[in-house]
């Protein structure tokens, strides 16, 4: 069976070529758990590219066997059809997100339009608690070589930067789609992404923060700018990227105030995340070192870097 | 709670024996975490007064006995408590999502008495921080911290992981990894003061 899976992962890589190839091809899929292998069709349609994606969709369902319509929103199966992964396919998700090239969108090639909530939910879940730990770690190195700093866990970071972290991958992206709704009637051509793809690219593009924030542990602070202006680069880049196609077909300003915002906002999430530098008076515990920062609006202490 | 339930015995007794019979069956189920084989012991009857037992056990000694607890900001008695249950509701859920075929509270159960192996770091830390204070203290620590995390990973995978389908195991064993290690990082960054 281990034979059949990989044969039908490779052929979705070449479907996926031909695909970044001939970004007018639309492809059908099979899902690997119902067919035995996988099964990709490439047909090409002539009449228009991304405008076809309601079409897309629907043979992608009818495609997949034994797949009725999707079950109602108080059923558990509905929400069970978005966390439809498989180990595979959420590996190959986080290394598009940390390898964006600019001809290749996260939703149409790695999503295939088919989001899941378990790679935002968890990456977002691991962000803040590596936020936490990573915080309480600066705080006893710093303690070490400053024995003046008043230690203590400081427990209740984890529920801050949880909190912050679910409302930007929630309501940032449910701003974005409501705003790309609105604006659906300018374009023509190319269809807007539905509210979990958003949500999906928001969540696998905070991944890089990850290993980020555990680098900033390193107490060099032109090496900690190095590292946040890196993730953010590539951060954004991912957002970027995956929402050029839909924004260009706007008006330019649009378009540019659109871009602008979201990497802005981003910048902002990084900056919070971002470790301060330590100032080594003892009293009181809250105004020493809070390597957490909270998001909007930036408090005067985080410009003082 | 399945036993109790099954085992209630005529009404206004106060007989101890169901009491016994809950007790063996929580210890023999102690017993199936510290050598965790692959039994279906645990799934079969669940119980949930064993994880009832090591949450709060945990939760008290995670206490500290400062008078300005509050601003040094451990974690309180009922911060514990909701990580723990908070925590195990979100992986049997994403485990049922993901397909899994085990029930909810059979889930909850594995992953209850899986924290006995840390309960028991928990209890060798506060003996280890009665001794003086220093790096040879930390490693100690550190390194019983680390021991018994790996033993609650393993016993949970054992009993856990035949339940999801096979190309799916590592996303249901991730947030168990990450829900001790959560745990394990709260013990070991307990300091009395």
């Amino acid at each position: 069976m281990a034979a059949a899976d990989e044969l039908a992962f490779h052929e979705f890589e070449e479907a996926s070529n031909l695909l970044a190839e001939t970004p007018d091809a639309v492809t059908t899929s099979g899902s690997g758990q119902l067919t035995p292998q996988g099964h990709v069709a490439v047909a090409v349609d002539s009449g228009g590219s991304y405008g076809a994606e309601e079409e897309v969709e629907e043979s992608d369902k009818t495609a997949l066997l034994q797949e009725k319509q999707q079950p109602g929103f108080w059923t558990f199966g509905y929400y069970q059809s978005f966390f439809d992964v498989d180990t595979c396919q959420v590996l190959d998700r986080i290394r598009g997100s940390l390898l964006p090239r600019p001809g290749h969108n996260f939703v149409r090639h790695r999503l295939r339009n088919r989001p899941d909530l378990y790679g935002p939910f968890w990456i977002c879940a691991t962000l803040a608690f590596v936020l936490a730990v990573t915080g309480n770690l600066t705080l006893v190195l710093a303690q070490r070589r400053d024995p003046s700093i008043h230690y203590s866990p400081q427990f209740h970071k984890v529920t801050v930067a949880g909190i912050t972290i679910y409302c930007y991958v929630w309501l940032v992206p449910l701003a974005l789609w409501g705003f790309l709704q609105w604006r659906k009637r300018v374009r023509e051509r190319v269809g807007p992404y539905t509210f979990l793809e958003t949500v999906c690219v928001y969540g696998y593009s905070l991944f890089v923060f990850i290993p980020t924030v555990v680098l900033w542990l390193i107490p060099v602070p032109w090496l900690q700018w190095l590292f946040g202006a890196l993730a953010l680069a590539l951060s954004a880049a991912s957002l970027v990227f995956t929402l050029w196609p839909v924004v260009r077909e706007d008006t330019r300003l649009v378009a540019a105030v659109l871009l602008s915002t979201v990497v802005l906002l981003h910048a902002l999430l990084a900056t919070g995340c971002k470790p301060l530098p330590l100032e080594p008076l003892a009293p009181p515990p809250q105004a020493t070192s809070l390597p957490l920062n909270l998001l909007p609006p930036p408090t005067p202490r985080s410009q003082v870097t | 709670m399945a036993k109790a339930a099954e085992s209630s015995g005529e009404p206004g007794t106060t007989s101890p024996r169901p009491l016994m019979r809950d007790l063996k069956a929580v210890g023999k189920k102690f017993m199936h975490v510290l050598y965790p084989r692959k039994s279906n012991t645990l799934l079969r009857d669940w119980d949930l007064w064993g994880p009832l037992i090591l949450c709060v056990t945990l939760a008290l000694m995670l206490q500290r006995s400062s008078v300005d607890s509050e601003k040094d900001g451990g974690p309180q008695f009922a911060e514990v408590f909701v990580i723990v249950w908070f925590g195990a509701v979100t992986i049997t859920l994403n485990s049922k999502l993901l397909g899994g075929n085990i029930s909810f509270f059979q889930s909850l159960c594995v992953l209850g008495y899986c924290i006995l192996p840390l309960t028991v770091a928990m209890l060798v830390c506060r003996l280890v921080l009665l001794a003086e204070q220093g790096p040879i203290n930390f490693m100690v620590r550190l390194f019983v911290v680390i021991v018994m995390f790996t033993w609650s990973i393993v016993a949970s995978t054992a009993f856990l992981a035949d339940s999801q389908p096979p190309n799916r195991k590592a996303l249901a064993i991730y947030p168990v990894f990450l829900f001790y290690f959560v745990i394990s990082w709260m013990i070991l960054t307990f300091t009395p003061q």
